[in-house]
């Protein structure tokens, strides 16, 4: 076979949000709207009728204006989000870097968070000793190891949550828009580890409005605009379109 | 049927997966709660032998003319009730408790209030500790039966795993839920035997609690074992598991029916 394996495959995805007015959330208020019929459902669909396919080691990177749907896209497919209609087959172990060290407790150490935010990416305890010491040189934390994570600063959070993701090797690594708080120095050292991941085989999918880093990192491109998919293809022609819309 | 079974083997995948995780969250759950203290695990022990001292000399002077060795049958009751009652309540919270960490990134949601049944079931184990000291203090009798006591653990964590995922997930929908439960765990205390003897009560609630109320199943067949060394009723331990599974039952069944609509209200 010369195709390469679908790693994610979006077909005529659609995902709706409610999007009612007030947000009925006790008992009372519940009541008394069902008895004034006043329970509308007030539907936004934040994604409309996507698709398109992403085959194994490729890069595509999705990019829109604020609020255009991306983020809603990713985690539809890192099964956060069931979609409304349509479906989303993903095959292979996804790692979402939707919010870097989002399974983070603050109030326990550095260590423990470790081994906590790799079982939340549904790692077991073991797998996590064989790669502990990998993550907190990748992070530089290790004179910080039992302190608190209250006491971290956010770049020092984001390190250490990209080092956890992105050290195990995924079959997809889902990244959002989250190296913007490291300092110049760790986001030429995140782009380092996802070419190397992408030589590995690991399939990306990459939100960021730096159309620059999207060209650099990415073969393809997808452009949402208001939930509505405006283009998909090579990354450079997908850029340069979405840049001269902009400058208009 | 084959759909049915595909779905089952899906969890069960899906649950080893996840094991560590389960097992990180509920030290963390008991870590947490001690950090801090000077004496960390050991208030799981001193914290229930001082309520006990306390409710002991209170209610004494009422009833302990007709309950022999007071202590142990308070706490017996007081043991089980408190479990179900703190594990229940915490759970509540569970899933909304933890709104950052599943709106950005997928875990199986039942493992955050499953987490919170158990790291109270460990607690509660600590506590035998203390159960231990109040009999030996007053002498109590022991005898082989004691060590069934665990057929009645299991029991009552079923129901607590099933009562927990039915509360978190109504609490995702309407979080008045933990203001009702608080009304009506009051009022489940007062209507259980726990430091008071069954007899006490007016013969029809008799009949309702014996025969509606669930953690008397439990208290009893506690009780039997290991205050008065027989073994339980057949019925109470057929009533017992029974409740159990109805309860896992309802609670499995609101919880898959809601979970994909949480995110919408979290």
């Amino acid at each position: 076979m010369d195709e390469k394996r679908v790693m994610i495959d979006v077909d005529h995805v659609t995902i709706r949000f409610n999007l009612s007015n007030q947000k009925v959330d006790n008992l009372k208020e519940y009541f008394i709207k069902f008895l004034k019929r006043e329970l509308m459902f007030q539907e936004f669909l934040a994604v409309k009728d996507v698709s398109f396919q992403v085959r194994q080691g490729e890069a595509w990177g999705l990019i829109g204006t604020n609020g255009s749907g991306k983020s809603t896209m990713l985690k539809a497919i890192s099964g956060i989000l069931k979609p409304y209609r349509g479906s989303i087959s993903v095959n292979g172990t996804v790692a979402p870097l939707i919010e870097l060290g989002a399974g983070f407790d603050p109030e326990m150490s550095a260590r423990e968070n470790i081994y906590l935010n790799g079982c939340v990416l549904g790692h077991t305890e073991k797998f996590m000793d064989e790669h502990f010491d990998e993550i907190v040189d990748f992070a530089e934390v290790r004179d910080f190891l039992d302190s608190p994570l209250k006491n971290y600063s956010s770049g020092m959070r984001a390190r250490l949550g990209f080092s956890i993701a992105t050290m195990v090797k995924p079959d997809i690594l889902i990244v959002d828009e989250i190296l913007a708080v490291g300092d110049y120095k760790f986001r030429q050292k995140c782009e380092k580890r996802m070419k190397e991941l992408l030589s590995g085989g690991t399939t990306l999918l990459y939100v960021s409005h730096s159309i620059d880093e999207v060209k650099r990192l990415c073969d393809h491109a997808i452009w949402i605009d208001k939930g509505v998919e405006r283009m998909q293809g090579e990354a450079k022609e997908v850029c340069d379109a979405y840049m001269r819309e902009m400058k208009k | 049927m084959d759909k049915t079974k595909n779905k089952l083997v899906l969890f069960g995948e899906e649950f080893w997966k996840y094991r560590d995780l389960l097992r990180l969250l509920v030290t963390r759950n008991l870590k947490l709660k001690y950090r801090r203290s000077f004496l960390g695990y050991v208030w799981s022990v001193l914290n229930p032998l001082l309520i006990m001292c306390v409710m002991t000399v209170v209610f004494s002077t009422m009833f302990s003319r007709n309950i022999e060795n007071f202590p142990v049958y308070l706490f017996c009751g007081q043991l089980l009730f408190n479990y179900m009652n703190n594990s229940t309540h915490q759970a509540i919270s569970s899933i909304t408790g933890n709104s950052a960490l599943l709106k950005k990134t997928y875990v199986p949601k039942y493992i955050f209030t499953l987490a919170k049944i158990t790291s109270c079931l460990m607690d509660m184990i600590f506590s035998f500790g203390a159960l231990l000291i109040v009999m030996l203090v007053t002498r109590a009798s022991f005898s082989w039966h004691f060590l069934l006591f665990p057929l009645v653990i299991l029991q009552l964590y079923l129901f607590c795993v099933g009562l927990g995922l039915f509360l978190s997930q109504a609490n995702v929908f309407f979080r008045d839920i933990g203001f009702i439960y608080n009304a009506v765990t009051t009022a489940w205390s007062y209507l259980t035997p726990i430091f008071y003897p069954l007899e006490a009560l007016p013969e029809w609630l008799i009949w309702c609690v014996t025969h509606l109320n669930p953690m008397y199943f439990y208290v009893a067949q506690f009780r039997d074992l290991v205050y008065s060394c027989t073994l339980p009723d057949p019925s109470m331990v057929l009533a017992g598991c029974g409740a159990a599974l109805v309860m896992l039952a309802v609670g499995i069944w609101s919880f898959i029916r809601s979970q994909d609509k949480f995110i919408l209200y979290i």
